[in-house]
C-alpha cells in the first residue's frame, strides 16, 4: 500500500516541488493550499504523514498541529514542519505544538524521503 | 512536471506574490495595525524566499530574509512604522521585484543594485537580530555540557559500542513518533541490541493506553560518529529521557534481542498508547466528516482556476472568429436562395448568431484580465518620478478590477509609464509652489478604469497647474510644427503635445524627456484600435483618457459602400448618421463643403476622394454623411455613398498579411467571402481636406506611422 502524505502549503511553488519529489518516490500525494484547508481535507485524505508550512493565510501551521492534535479526533500521525528557519526556538516550539519533526527549506529529495522514512517506516 | 515549469511556477507565483505585497503595503498606508495586512505582507516576503532557497537564487534569499526579518519585528510590534520606514518598505518592495525579474530574464544586475536597501533594512534591525545569522543549515545539535568526544573525528574504521538509555514520555507518542522507527534508524547505522523494560506496566486493571511506560536500553556498535547518534533522536530530543554514553572497551553483547516484529505485540509500544478506542470513533465519525468537508469547500478559499497555455485560447480565439465570418456566411447564402419565408428558420438562423456571439464573449473573457497588476506597477513609476524631480505625490487609482484583454494590458505599460511620469514631471508643481497656490503639497495622480459603452476608458489625471498653452503654442511655433500666424483654439494647442518632437519642459529631465513625446503614446494607443484626448484646466490640472475597445478580435461596424467598394467602419466612432438636404451643403471656396448640422457647420470629408477612389465612379447624390469625432479638427462628417448594414467584424490584420494603407485600420471577411477593409476615421480626414490641417503642412507624421 502506498503512503499516504497531505502537503499543507500556501506556495504553488512548494508544493508543485513536493509533488515532484513524492510522487517521484512513490508517495500518494495529497495537498491543500492553507492551514484551514488542510485541517479540513484531512479526514477525507486520512494522510499516513502530513506536512505543513509555518507561515500560512488563514490558519498557521501551528493551527494545523494543535488542531489535528487536540480534540476527540485528535491524531498520532505524525507531523512534519517546513520551515525556513532552523532555529532551535523554533525547533522546541514546534515540538511543544505536538510536530513530529521538521524539515527546513531548501530541502533536497533524498533528505526529504529519509525524514519521511524515519517517520512512517515507509520509503514510499 | 518538469523542473523548469515548477520554476516557471515559482515565478508566475512570485508575481502574484509581488502583487499582493504591493497591495499590502499601500493598505498598511492606511493602517499601519492592521496585523492582517501586515501578516499578508510578511507571508508575501517569506513565500518568495521559501521558493528562491529552493531553486538556489541566494541573492534573492537573502533581501527576501533581511526584508522578512524586519518586517517581522513589525509583526511582533518591536518596530513602529512610520513613514520613513513604509518608505524603505515600498523601496525594498521594488529592489525584490527587480531581484525576481533579474532571476527570471537571467539578466545580469548590478551586483551592488539592493546594497543600499539592505543596509537601511539592516538598520532597523540592530546587532542582536544580526547574531541570529541566517542559515539554511537543517541541524544544529546541542552537546549540552558533554565536551565533544575526540573519538568522534576517528575514522569511520573504528568501532566504538555505545549504550543509549531511551525512556519515551507521554508527548513522544502523542507528537506521532514511534519507536520502532527510532530502533530502525539505529540499526541501519550499526549493529544493535535492544533490551525492553517494562517493569513499570501496571496491573491490566490499571493500565492506561495513553500513558508511556515502557523504556529501553540499546547498545549500538557503530563506526559512526556520536552526532549521527544524536540525528537520529533529533526530533524526539525533550520527549524523553535519553542517555548515550561510549564504552570503548565492553564488548558489546546483546543480552535480549527483541525484533521490531515482537515489540509490536507488546503493549505499551507505540501501537498499544494508540487506543482502539479513538480509532473507533473515527471510525464511527469518518462517515460525516467528508460530507462536513465537502460542504465546507464550497463555501471556503479562492475559486478552483485553471491554467491554460495563452496560445490555446487565442487558438480558440480564431476559431470562434472564423464561426463568426461562416454565420454570415450562411445566413448571406440563405438570404440569396429567396426561399419563401419560413419563421422557424430565421428563428434558428437568429439563435445561432446569439450563440456565436455568446461564445465569442466567453472565449474573450477567458483574456481578459483585471487591470489592478498594471496599476499597481504605476505606484512604483509615481514615487520614482517623485524622488527623481523632489516632488511629493501620492497614486489614487479608480476601478482596478476592470477587466481588459491581456494584449492590450501588455502593450499598455509602456505608453502608461510615460503618461505618469509626465503627469508628475510636467504636471504636478513643486511642494512649494503647491503651498504657495494653496494646494495640498502633496500631488495626486489619478489613474482610473471603467468600461463605458462597448469600450475601456483609461483616465490618468494629476491636479497640477494645467497646461502652459501660450508656452506650449510658442514651443510648437520655435519647432516649426505651426506657422506663426497661426490661430487656434485651446483643445487644438492641448493637441500640439502629440506631435512628433514634442517636448514641453524648458529642459529635458532625466526623467519623462527621453526623446520620445506624447506622440509615441498616441501611437502605441492607436495600434490598439484607440484614442488619446486631453482636456486641462489651468490651475487645477490635466487629464489624458484613453479609450480602447474591449477586444482586439472584433468590432461593430457599418458595412458602407464608397464608390462601389464594400468597407466597414467602426461603429463606435459614429456619433450620428445623416441624409443631408442638398440645401444645408455649403461649398466653400473652391472645393471645401461643409454641411449644417443643427445650426453648426461641419467640414465634409469625401471618403472616396481621401482613398484616390473618386475618379471611378464620381458620387452623384449627396450620400450618407457619417457624422465623427476626432481629436485633430473636432465635429466632421465623412461622405460615403450608402449604409447596407450593422454587423459585428473580425479584425484581420492588414499590416501583417498585407501592407499598412493610409486611412485603413484593418481587414475583414463579409458573409458573402469578400474581403473588405475597415476604415480608420481618424487617418481618413488626415487624408482629406481637412480645414485646419493644412497648417501641418509637412507633417512628418503620416511618414512616421508607416515609414
Amino acid at each position: 500500500m502506498t503512503t499516504k502524505v497531505l502537503a499543507i502549503d500556501d506556495s504553488r511553488t512548494i508544493r508543485n516541488l513536493l509533488r515532484v519529489s513524492l510522487e517521484g518516490a512513490g508517495f500518494e500525494f495529497h495537498s491543500a493550499c492553507d492551514g484551514q484547508e488542510g485541517v479540513e481535507v484531512f479526514p477525507d485524505v486520512d494522510p499516513d504523514v502530513v506536512i505543513t508550512d509555518i507561515n500560512m493565510p488563514k490558519m498557521d501551521g501551528f493551527g494545523v498541529i494543535d488542531t489535528l492534535r487536540s480534540g476527540p479526533n485528535r491524531t498520532t500521525v505524525p507531523i512534519l514542519v517546513l520551515t525556513t528557519e532552523s532555529s532551535d526556538q523554533l525547533k522546541a516550539r514546534a515540538r511543544q505544538a505536538g510536530a513530529t519533526g521538521w524539515i527546513v527549506k531548501p530541502f533536497d529529495d533524498a533528505s526529504l524521503v529519509s525524514v519521511l522514512k524515519r517517520l512512517t517506516g515507509h520509503m514510499g | 512536471m518538469s523542473g523548469n515549469s515548477i520554476r516557471d511556477t515559482f515565478f508566475e507565483e512570485c508575481e502574484e506574490l509581488l502583487e499582493a505585497l504591493v497591495e499590502g503595503l499601500s493598505q498598511m498606508e492606511e493602517s499601519t495595525d492592521d496585523m492582517e495586512v501586515i501578516n499578508a505582507v510578511f507571508r508575501a516576503v517569506h513565500s518568495i524566499k521559501g521558493g528562491a532557497g529552493a531553486f538556489g537564487l541566494n541573492r534573492l534569499v537573502n533581501f527576501a530574509h533581511t526584508f522578512e526579518t524586519v518586517m517581522d519585528k513589525v509583526r511582533d510590534r518591536e518596530l513602529p512604522v512610520d513613514e520613513k520606514l513604509m518608505s524603505l518598505f515600498h523601496r525594498s518592495g521594488d529592489k525584490l521585484s527587480d531581484l525576481v525579474a533579474a532571476e527570471r530574464d537571467e539578466t545580469d544586475l548590478d551586483p551592488t543594485a539592493e546594497e543600499g536597501v539592505i543596509k537601511e533594512l539592516e538598520g532597523y534591525l540592530g546587532g542582536s537580530s544580526q547574531e541570529e545569522e541566517f542559515s539554511f543549515d537543517a541541524v544544529t545539535l546541542d552537546f549540552g555540557s558533554e565536551p565533544v568526544d575526540l573519538a568522534d573525528v576517528l575514522p569511520e574504521t573504528a568501532h566504538r559500542c555505545f549504550t543509549i538509555k531511551f525512556k519515551p514520555t507521554k508527548s513522544l507518542y502523542e507528537n506521532g513518533h514511534e519507536p520502532l522507527l527510532i530502533f530502525d534508524a539505529l540499526a541501519e547505522i550499526g549493529d544493535l541490541s535492544v533490551e525492553l523494560d517494562a517493569s513499570a506496566l501496571p496491573e491490566f486493571d490499571a493500565f492506561d493506553p495513553s500513558d508511556a511506560v515502557l523504556k529501553w536500553t540499546m547498545t549500538l556498535n557503530t563506526a559512526e560518529p556520536e552526532t549521527t547518534l544524536h540525528e537520529v533522536f533529533e526530533f524526539v530530543e525533550g520527549l524523553c529521557d535519553l542517555d548515550i554514553s561510549v564504552d570503548e572497551t565492553a564488548v558489546p553483547a546483546p543480552v535480549q534481542v527483541v525484533s521490531p516484529e515482537e515489540t509490536q505485540d507488546t503493549p505499551g509500544t507505540s501501537d498499544g498508547t494508540l487506543p482502539t478506542g479513538e480509532d473507533l470513533e473515527r471510525a464511527t465519525s469518518s462517515p460525516k466528516a467528508p460530507a462536513a468537508a465537502a460542504a465546507a469547500k464550497e463555501s471556503r478559499g479562492p475559486k478552483p482556476t485553471l491554467r491554460v497555455d495563452l496560445d490555446r485560447v487565442d487558438r480558440l480565439i480564431n476559431t470562434v472568429g472564423e464561426l463568426i465570418i461562416n454565420q454570415a456566411m450562411i445566413s448571406q447564402r440563405i438570404e440569396e436562395l429567396d426561399l419563401p419565408t419560413v419563421a422557424h428558420l430565421t428563428n434558428e438562423l437568429e439563435a445561432y448568431k446569439l450563440l456565436a456571439r455568446d461564445i465569442q464573449e466567453g472565449v474573450m473573457a477567458i483574456r481578459a484580465q483585471p487591470v489592478k497588476p498594471l496599476f499597481q506597477r504605476m505606484s512604483r513609476i509615481v514615487r520614482e518620478a517623485s524622488d527623481a524631480t523632489n516632488k511629493k505625490s501620492k497614486l489614487v487609482t479608480v476601478g482596478d478590477s476592470t477587466e481588459v484583454d491581456k494584449t492590450v494590458i501588455e502593450r499598455l505599460a509602456d505608453p502608461l509609464t510615460h503618461m505618469i511620469r509626465n503627469a508628475v514631471d510636467h504636471g504636478l508643481e513643486k511642494p512649494e509652489a503647491r503651498e504657495a497656490a494653496g494646494k495640498d503639497p502633496v500631488g495626486t495622480i489619478r489613474l482610473s478604469a471603467a468600461h463605458r459603452s462597448g469600450s475601456v476608458f483609461i483616465e490618468i489625471s494629476d491636479d497640477g497647474a494645467g497646461l502652459n498653452r501660450p508656452k506650449i503654442l510658442e514651443k510648437a511655433i520655435e519647432k516649426n510644427l505651426v506657422a506663426p500666424d497661426v490661430e487656434l483654439s485651446d483643445p487644438e494647442i492641448d493637441n500640439l503635445l502629440f506631435l512628433p518632437g514634442f517636448s514641453t519642459a524648458g529642459q529635458v529631465s532625466n526623467l519623462s524627456g527621453r526623446g520620445v513625446g506624447m506622440d509615441v503614446v498616441k501611437n502605441a494607443v492607436q495600434a490598439l484600435g484607440g484614442r488619446v484626448s486631453i482636456s486641462s484646466t489651468q490651475g487645477k490640472g490635466t487629464t489624458f483618457t484613453i479609450v480602447l475597445p474591449l477586444t482586439l478580435a472584433v468590432m461593430d461596424g457599418f458595412v458602407i459602400s464608397v464608390a462601389d467598394q464594400t468597407m466597414v467602419i467602426p461603429i463606435a466612432s459614429i456619433l450620428e448618421t445623416i441624409r443631408p438636404n442638398p440645401k444645408d451643403i455649403h461649398l466653400i471656396g473652391t472645393d471645401s463643403e461643409v454641411v449644417s448640422v443643427r445650426g453648426a457647420y461641419v467640414p465634409i470629408v469625401d471618403v472616396a476622394e481621401s482613398l484616390n477612389l473618386a475618379n471611378n465612379s464620381p458620387c452623384d447624390g449627396p450620400g450618407i454623411l457619417l457624422l465623427v469625432s476626432t481629436e485633430m479638427q473636432g465635429l466632421t462628417a465623412l461622405r460615403v455613398s450608402a449604409i447596407h448594414d450593422q454587423r459585428q467584424v473580425v479584425i484581420k490584420s492588414l499590416e501583417s498579411n498585407y501592407a499598412a494603407i493610409p486611412g485603413v485600420s484593418a481587414a475583414t471577411i463579409l458573409g458573402d467571402g469578400k474581403i473588405a477593409l475597415i476604415l480608420d476615421p481618424e487617418e481618413l480626414i488626415k487624408l482629406g481636406h481637412g480645414s485646419s490641417m493644412e497648417m501641418f503642412g509637412h507633417q512628418p507624421r503620416m511618414e512616421l506611422r508607416h515609414g
